[in-house]
Order: C-alpha cells, then structure tokens, then sequence
C-alpha cells in the first residue's frame, strides 16, 4: 500500500499537477490576503480569511501532512472563523471600517515597515540553505496519524500535558470575561411602560412597505402625505453599504398608486403587523 | 518540481500580508484576523521544514501552535465582547483609557 502510494506521488503526472495546483492556490491565497487586508467590511475578512486558510489546509495535504490538513480545515475554518463571525454578528456587524488616519502618516510606514519586513525575510530565507524535498516515506503519508501520535506522546508529552492547562485556562478566561454581572434591578413593567411613554413613541415602529411586487424588508412604507418613512426600515437595513432607501417600482397607474399608499399609511399609525394583514383582507 | 523554499517563500509573503494588516487595520476583530494570518504563514514554513528534513517534529509544532491559536482566539474575541459593552465600540484607537 505505502509502496504504491510513494510510486503514485513520485510519478511525473502527479508532479506537475502537484506543480499547477501550488501555483494556483498560491496566487489564489495570497490574493485572498490582500484582499483581506484592504477590503472595507469584516465581513469579508473572514470570507477571505477563509480562502486562505482553505488553501493552506491543500499545501498541507502536498508536503505530506494529511492530519494537519483536515485540522486545518476542522479547527480553523470550521470552529475559529465560525467564533470570528459570531463574534462579528454581535459586534457591529454595521460599522465598516474608519478610513480617517488617527496617527499621521500610519498607513505609508505601515506599508514602509512591511517592504523592510520582506526585504529582511527574503535574504534570511534567500540565504538558508533550504534544499529539496525529503524522498517519500510512509511517515509522510498513510502512517502520518500514527507517526505524530508516537511523537506526542512520547517525545512532546510535557509540552502536550502543559497544552491542556492552557485550554482550562482559556476556558475559564472565556467565561469570566463574557460573563456580565446585572448591576441595575431588572426593570419591571410598569417602569417599562412609563418610559415608552415618555419616549414619545408609545406605538411600535411602523412596518415596512408591503405592496404587489415588493414586501421585502427594506421597502420602505408610504405615509399619508406619499413620503417614505424612515423609521418602516431597520436602520441595520438602510445603513447597509451606504445604499439610499429602495426607491418604489416604476410608476403605477392611478389606482393602483393609491391602494399601495392606503395600506401603508395604515401601517404608520396602528403597527407593523397590520399593512400585510390590511392589504391581504382588501384583496 | 515544487520544492520546500516555495512553500517558505509563500509563508514569507502571507506573514508580511498579516504584519501590515495589523499595523494598518482599525477594527479589532480584523486586527485579530491578520495575527491568525502570520500564524497560519508561520504554520505552513514548519510544516515544509519538517518535509524538507525528514522529521515529523515541525509538524507536531505546528499542532501546538493551531492549539494555543485556538485559545488565544476565544481570550481575545473574549476580552472585544467585553470591551465593546463598555464602551460600544470595536475599534483599536477608542480603547485608550491606560493611557498615560
């Protein structure tokens, strides 16, 4: 079996496609982390982020390292992105990056910092003498599991041991900093219902437009007058890559124009249940 | 022939990717992003060493290095939940209140 596995690896076919691929998803990866480092929204970071991990997870798999490789992929892109983009809906999944140079003149010696880094790495790597690739053994293929269990636990049984300490602790650390006291009594009903009113908005927010063709969330309701209200749409919505609110399709013949407007102008002063439920009675 | 110095050439680049990210981003979170970049970077020039040397042991430290990575992410994106009740805010420069 690891007879055939070495002659598949070594066989010239396999080599250039190992040689395609590497350049494929070296490109690939080292645009995804441009691409992450410029691009606007943390959102696409982790999507990024992703793609680059993805892609290291394969070089894994072609410099014999299959265990790494599905770890890679376990680990990183399943648990630790997961945990950034749960972190990311919690945190201000709105707020887009600042462009505005807090410190003046950051981003040129960034970029100055980061051509000096390259350069310095680039001659220490130049001037290692890194030499081709060890001959296929079975260590690096079907046998890679058990080899690295034989090594943890013999080898690297102190620094293993000491691993586990460090994840009780980050455990523990995890929990007592997101854990969050109540400082303030829990307000109870009749406080709650004396600070809508002093709110000045004792209704709920109207909902947002339903009309023939459109009742998507980000539609925005039509109040009496023919204006769109700003409130019918959640400001997540509107603030959503700078767009302006939706604009209302086309121009409907008159009647139509005014049985979209009655429904809607409905909803601004009962609630957001009731456009759906008006317009779906009136038909 | 895809040799080992590809593989550390490319971690060289993906590292300096990750360096200027952390230097140049605001947001935390995207900060914490570009650190797990130079760690993966420094994860695949292990994992060409140990092929280029024979021996598994860059392999079982770049094991070691996803572990503390991995708690290392949850302390951090810990420690920005908590900062961000405080002070609704997830970026590096408003959290600035040690200093002098």
């Amino acid at each position: 079996m690891t007879g055939t596995h070495a002659l598949i690896l070594a066989s010239p076919a396999a080599e250039t496609t190992r040689e395609v691929g590497y350049w494929i998803l070296a490109i690939l990866s080292v645009a995804a982390a441009v691409g992450m480092v410029l691009a606007r929204r943390a959102v696409h970071c982790a999507m990024l982020l992703a793609v680059v991990m993805l892609s290291l997870a394969a070089f894994y798999a072609m410099l014999g390292a299959p265990f790494l490789s599905f770890v890679q992929i376990i680990v990183y892109t399943g648990a630790v992105l997961m945990l950034f983009l749960f972190v990311l809906m919690i945190v201000g999944i709105s707020a887009a990056d600042s462009i505005i140079e807090t410190i003046r003149g950051q981003r040129m010696w960034a970029a100055l910092a980061g051509i000096a880094m390259l350069v310095l790495l680039s001659l220490v790597v130049g001037h290692a003498a890194i030499g081709p690739a060890a001959p296929s053994s079975a260590k690096f293929g079907n046998a890679n599991v058990t080899s690295l269990a034989n090594l943890i636990f013999t080898k690297y049984l102190y620094p293993f041991e000491v691993t586990s300490a460090l994840l009780i602790v980050a455990a523990i650390g995890a929990m007592v900093l997101a854990h969050r006291e109540r400082i303030t009594p829990r307000p109870t009903q009749r406080e709650l219902a004396a600070r809508r009113i002093a709110s000045g908005r004792p209704a709920p927010l109207p909902g947002p437009g339903t009309y023939a063709q459109h009742n998507a969330a980000d539609m925005p309701a039509l109040l009496p007058d023919g204006s769109q209200s700003e409130l019918s749409v959640s400001p997540v919505l509107s603030g959503r890559s700078g767009e302006q609110p939706r604009e209302l399709p086309g121009h409907p013949e008159p009647e139509t124009a005014s049985s979209l407007a009655r429904p809607a102008s409905a909803g601004a002063v009962t609630g957001p249940a009731s456009p759906g439920g008006q317009e779906a009675g009136e038909q | 022939m895809v040799s080992p110095a590809h593989f550390i050439a490319l971690s060289v680049i993906l590292f300096v990717i990750g360096a200027v990210g952390v230097l140049v981003r605001r947001n935390a979170i995207v900060v914490f992003m570009c650190v797990e970049l130079m760690l993966n970077a420094a994860n695949l020039a292990f994992v060409a060493f140990a092929r280029m040397h024979n021996a598994l042991d860059g392999q079982v430290i770049a094991f070691f290095v996803m572990v503390v990575a991995a708690a290392e992410v949850v302390v951090g994106l810990a420690i920005l939940t908590a900062i961000f009740r405080a002070r609704r805010s997830a970026s590096v420069d408003d959290a600035n209140l040690m200093k002098y």
